[in-house]
């Protein structure tokens, strides 16, 4: 049989390739736009005096340059960043075995589901007066409350990811002579990244939200610890160096996340 | 005993709502070697089921199914499976997809390349060999899952509604391009299908079945040569044994309940 080569695979021509370059401009463009204008909104509003100690932007910038030349911005955030990265990472990589046990094995998911979903209805930060008391107050519990709240956004949706896999997949793979063991390796994995780095992005968010919350609990340094302390002492600025900071990291990391989605999970048929 | 497929009064039964419902009762068929059979009838005639066992997919709730003499458990590389769902691993190229089955029986990897290339030259898919799947129409994911199919070289091919995706023309390429494959190298095909038209242009014996309880109705044998060509679909012999098994679908009720 003849196999012709879709017609607008050749007639790709300059025009369509530009306008497609343009209209992926644009919207990069807007968000430029959109940083520019909420800055100056903001700059407004702190020189009319709108809201009560706004620091201006200008004041702000000063101090994280300050802060950036001490050294005690890159101290906190390397502190925080050590906190995330340990609690999150431990997180993910005990909560991706343990989904995919779940949704493989049913005596697994009948023993273990019931607690995660007892634990899940409890945010994490609820349970940070618990872990002072049984953990203390060193690295531990606040690494620990970290990694509960990445390793329950991220079991739920490896779990999801083994049962949602194609049953005709599996199909498939047994009649070509595939063993349990080959369909788990060569097709559940597989068919399920998608839903992990799902649950990895989700897990991310909440880590980082956590992270500010446990350097609540008598820390000596880091983002939320420093946000607390300028608090007490009505530094606004530096609060606001330091939620910037939580901010940019975050959007940083889920974008990485997402780079690695792209390059995993590209095969999908949708978008 | 000389059939490749047989069902001998074969039952299967599921659990629906407390009590049984009853997919399949008491059907019997032997499939001979080479012999190309398809298989048609309404919605819930237990038609894929039946393929389903004889994949070893499913189990029978009484009564056996054999392949080459002997009781199916389980699947295996010696019958070759081609579902309506394509089923091609869409995270893997189209030479990666069709490798899978070669892979898995650890053949060499020169061996490999060579029937992988063969396969996929089989059913014209060398531009696209290192395509993903979400790039192919549904009517070139269908030809991957058969080249992945055939790669293995199965001597039994199961086909369940592997053309009822497509559009009408791409299916006709599709059934051609098959009989062309089937008849170069003969392997026993047992094709399920709802469409009349292909179920007779393809096989040399029709087998219509009934639903509730899902039963063999009637078997129509094609009298008609290979290679089947156009002129033959637009014969009147054609269209005779196309209305014979048009009425043994449609009109169950007047026929005569089948042994």
């Amino acid at each position: 049989m003849a196999v012709t080569v879709p017609p607008e695979k050749t007639a790709v021509d300059r025009p369509p390739r530009r306008t497609a370059r343009r209209s992926r401009r644009r919207p990069l463009l807007l968000n430029v736009l959109a940083l520019v204008a909420g800055v100056l909104v903001w700059a407004l509003v702190a020189a009319l005096g709108l809201i009560e100690n706004l620091p201006t932007p200008l004041a702000v910038s000063r101090k994280a340059g300050e802060m950036v030349a001490d050294g005690t911005l890159a101290a906190d955030t390397l502190a925080s960043l050590r906190r995330v990265f340990l609690g999150y990472a431990l997180g993910v990589v005990v909560a991706v075995p343990v989904g995919f046990l779940m949704g493989w094995y049913p005596s697994v998911r009948a023993v273990v589901e019931p607690y995660i979903q007892f634990f899940r209805t409890i945010p994490p930060l609820a349970l940070i007066p618990l872990t002072v008391v049984l953990l203390g107050i060193g690295e531990v519990p606040k690494i620990a409350v970290i990694y509960l709240a990445s390793f329950m956004a991220c079991v739920v949706s490896s779990f999801q990811g083994v049962v949602d896999v194609d049953r005709t997949l599996i199909n498939a793979a047994r009649v070509l002579g595939a063993s349990d063991r080959v369909i788990f390796t060569k097709v559940v994995i597989p068919a399920s990244t998608p839903f992990i780095l799902v649950g990895m992005r989700i897990g991310l968010g909440a880590s980082w939200a956590t992270v500010v919350a446990a350097e609540l609990i008598g820390a000596q340094e880091g983002l939320g610890y420093q946000m607390q302390k300028a608090s007490t002492w009505f530094e606004m600025d530096t609060i606001f160096v330091s939620l910037i900071t939580i901010g940019v990291l975050g959007l940083l990391m889920d974008r990485l996340l997402l780079l690695a989605e792209r390059r995993l999970t590209g095969w999908q048929e949708r978008r | 005993m000389n059939s490749k497929i047989s069902f001998r009064d074969v039952v299967k039964t599921f659990p629906l709502k407390g009590t049984e419902f009853t997919a399949l009762d008491g059907v019997s068929l032997d499939i001979a070697d080479q012999e190309f059979v398809t298989v048609v009838g309404p919605s819930g005639c237990g038609k894929s089921t039946l393929m389903s066992m004889a994949a070893g997919l499913q189990e029978p709730t009484g009564g056996r199914v054999l392949v080459d003499g002997a009781e199916v458990e389980g699947p295996g590389p010696d019958r070759g499976v081609i579902f309506q769902q394509y089923a091609l691993f869409p995270w893997l190229t189209v030479r990666q997809n069709v490798e899978f089955g070669l892979k898995l029986a650890s053949v060499p990897a020169e061996e490999r390349r060579r029937r992988t290339d063969l396969a996929i030259g089989l059913v014209g898919l060398e531009e696209f060999a290192d395509a993903l799947p979400k790039t192919l129409s549904g009517g070139m994911k269908q030809r991957c899952a058969i080249a992945r199919a055939y790669a293995v070289d199965p001597q039994v091919l199961l086909m369940d509604e592997p053309f009822g995706a497509l559009d009408a023309l791409t299916r006709v390429q599709l059934q051609d391009q098959l009989l062309a494959t089937w008849s170069r190298e003969k392997r026993t095909v047992l094709f399920i299908t709802h469409d009349v038209d292909e179920a007779v242009y393809l096989a040399s014996r029709v087998v219509v079945m009934a639903a509730r309880p899902g039963r063999i109705h009637r078997v129509v044998g094609v009298d008609l040569p290979y290679p089947r060509t156009e002129e033959i679909r637009l014969s009147a012999e054609f269209r005779q044994i196309r209305n014979t098994v048009w009425t043994s679908v449609y009109h169950q009720e007047q026929a005569a309940p089948a042994v």
